[in-house]
């Protein structure tokens, strides 16, 4: 194969990757009442009622007000749910409306395709993300601690959920089955993710037990990013967090040439 | 001329050990407009699924301009269009969307795909729709739609898997008129349709499948030229009860107006008049029972049946 030819074709799979993101982009943007508006609404009542109306019963955690303790970990509770939510239902929407099959004619590679719809996952999860920390600072203070670790967190967070919904995705047979893991696997995981408490709390054994919640190393890392308070060692929370993304991604891509649920 | 399509001992079982196709072996030379007929369930879906390859082959070799679907399946995607049986695009996107999304997929800058969108539409007659959601559009619209969007990026192979199906006369007619230009500026053809004066109308060679196997390869010509008999209905002026006796001709009333007969090509119709005349039987008008290509396509099918039988 020729420089010339892998050039052109390295090019033309920027345009489509280009192109996949756009549409994804339109897609969520184009439905924000069911995209945008409801995670921001979720999350200003979890802020008046957790945050200002209990939280103020309950006084302070890690040396902060509970509002400002359980901020990071609703940002990365949105993050996880839309990121998640955004490539599930439209990558199993393609597959349900058959319009997958565009891409699946089009000389575009696996990788091109999964990271388009990843992109498209992550964009709208920090969108929303963005939105319910913009809704925050109607309610308490933040500063943000250490920048690199927070933008590496919930950029890692994103990506993780978004190569997770693909998966769903791909073995979704109906619309019962993209709602089936994030009832019954994410929304658990996340409540017991540390989001509104610290683990600390619990009892040893609560504690070991915890510390095998993906969502809460990836809370806690955000935490630090934001606070500076962790109940993980960050270290490995990353360093965890970068092992899912390779095997999700592995996963994904072998999903795709194999052409499982899309081609017979 | 060199060849568009050639397909070599393709097989496909699928999952539930269903053989679709049998070693199939198929030529398509470059500007052809070539059809694939057959029966429901024949395998000319399966067939053109593994070309736009949404169906994995079970074995044989496929390639298009040279370009093998195993080694260089990129380059042969580029060189292809499709335009499936169903409706595959997205129901809530915009039809101008639609198509300048697709030429995106295939590398496009968005200004140039932009520039052809606004030309296909217009001579799809979309143009006027091209902000219009896609699931508003008319059956025959969304055809054309599909049409507009597998030629964005210019393919030197399109497939048509029964592009009219559910379109009216009027705009049939005028999807053949536009296909027939299509050809004629060079781009090569292969059509499936369930029509077959639409194959006999557009089509310059022919490929009929059943039960996974090719039964006819030829052109259009040959293949009508091995029609030995017609079938000719007569619309006659008088009523009547019986079968006027015509010598050598088997003929049936259909009712008491018209008069089927049988007639071979070497017997031809002057013959039949003179009879006819001769016992005075006045004939408004004439016409062929069914389609030409029709006749010989269920003759063929019935043959491939008794030997698949057999």
């Amino acid at each position: 194969m020729t420089s010339q030819y892998l050039n052109s074709e390295f090019a033309a799979n920027l345009v489509a990757l280009r192109t996949i993101v756009h549409r994804e982009i339109r897609r969520f943007v184009r439905i924000w009442p069911q995209t945008l508006l409801p995670p921001a609404i979720t999350m200003v009542l979890y802020f008046v009622i957790f945050g200002n109306l209990i939280g103020r019963q309950i006084g302070d955690m890690g040396g902060f007000s509970y509002m400002e303790y359980i901020v990071p970990g609703l940002i990365m509770m949105s993050v996880i749910t839309n990121s998640y939510g955004n490539v599930v239902s439209s990558f199993f929407g393609s597959k349900f409306q058959r319009n997958v099959e565009e891409l699946l004619v089009s000389p575009v590679s696996p990788h091109t395709i999964l990271i388009g719809f990843v992109v498209g996952g992550v964009l709208r999860g920090l969108a929303v993300g963005f939105i319910v920390t913009l809704l925050s600072l109607f309610f308490t203070h933040l500063q943000v601690h250490h920048l690199g670790v927070t933008v590496l967190v919930v950029l890692l967070t994103a990506t993780i959920f978004s190569l997770g919904g693909f998966v769903n995705a791909v073995y979704a047979r109906n619309f019962d089955d993209i709602s089936i893991i994030p009832t019954f696997v994410l929304t658990p995981l996340t409540y017991l993710g540390g989001v509104f408490y610290s683990i600390t709390l619990l009892p040893p054994f609560w504690q070991t037990v915890s510390l095998g919640n993906p969502i809460l190393h990836m809370v806690n890392a955000f935490r630090y990013g934001i606070l500076g308070v962790s109940d993980i060692r960050i270290g490995v929370a990353i360093g965890f967090m970068l092992l899912a993304t390779a095997a999700l991604y592995t996963l994904c891509i072998r999903l795709l040439i194999s052409g499982r649920g899309m081609r017979q | 001329m060199s060849s568009a399509l050639t397909i070599r001992q393709l097989t496909k079982t699928y999952g539930n050990g269903f053989q679709a196709l049998h070693g199939i072996d198929l030529d398509v030379a470059e500007g052809d407009f070539f059809a694939l007929l057959g029966p429901n369930g024949a395998g000319k879906s399966t067939t053109i699924g593994v070309l736009s390859t949404l169906v994995n082959k079970s074995s044989g070799t496929v390639s298009v301009f040279g370009h093998d679907l195993d080694r260089e399946p990129y380059a042969l995607k580029r060189c292809l269009g499709v335009v499936p049986q169903e409706f595959n695009f997205n129901q809530f996107e915009k039809v101008f969307d639609i198509v300048v999304t697709q030429a995106g997929y295939y590398g496009i800058p968005r200004s140039v795909a932009k520039e052809r969108a606004e030309q296909y539409l217009t001579q799809l007659g979309l143009w006027d729709k091209r902000d219009v959601a896609s699931r508003e559009l008319s059956g025959g619209m969304k055809r054309r739609l599909m049409i507009a969007r597998a030629l964005v990026h210019q393919p030197r192979l399109l497939i048509l898997d029964e592009p009219t199906a559910g379109v009216d006369i009027e705009l049939r007619r005028s999807m053949w008129s536009f296909l027939t230009e299509l050809n004629k500026q060079g781009t090569t053809i292969i059509l499936t349709t369930h029509y077959l004066e639409e194959a006999e109308q557009l089509c310059r060679n022919i490929g009929i499948i059943d039960h996974g196997r090719i039964v006819e390869l030829s052109s259009m010509k040959d293949l009508l030229k091995k029609l030995h008999v017609e079938t000719f209905l007569f619309d006659l002026k008088d009523s009547y009860s019986s079968v006027p006796l015509l010598q050598g001709y088997p003929a049936r009333l259909v009712d008491h107006h018209t008069l089927e007969v049988q007639v071979e090509k070497s017997q031809g119709l002057n013959a039949l008049f003179q009879q006819l005349a001769q016992q005075q039987v006045e004939v408004l008008s004439l016409r062929n029972k069914s389609n030409r290509l029709e006749e010989l396509f269920v003759s063929l099918v019935e043959k491939n049946l008794a030997k698949v039988a057999q």
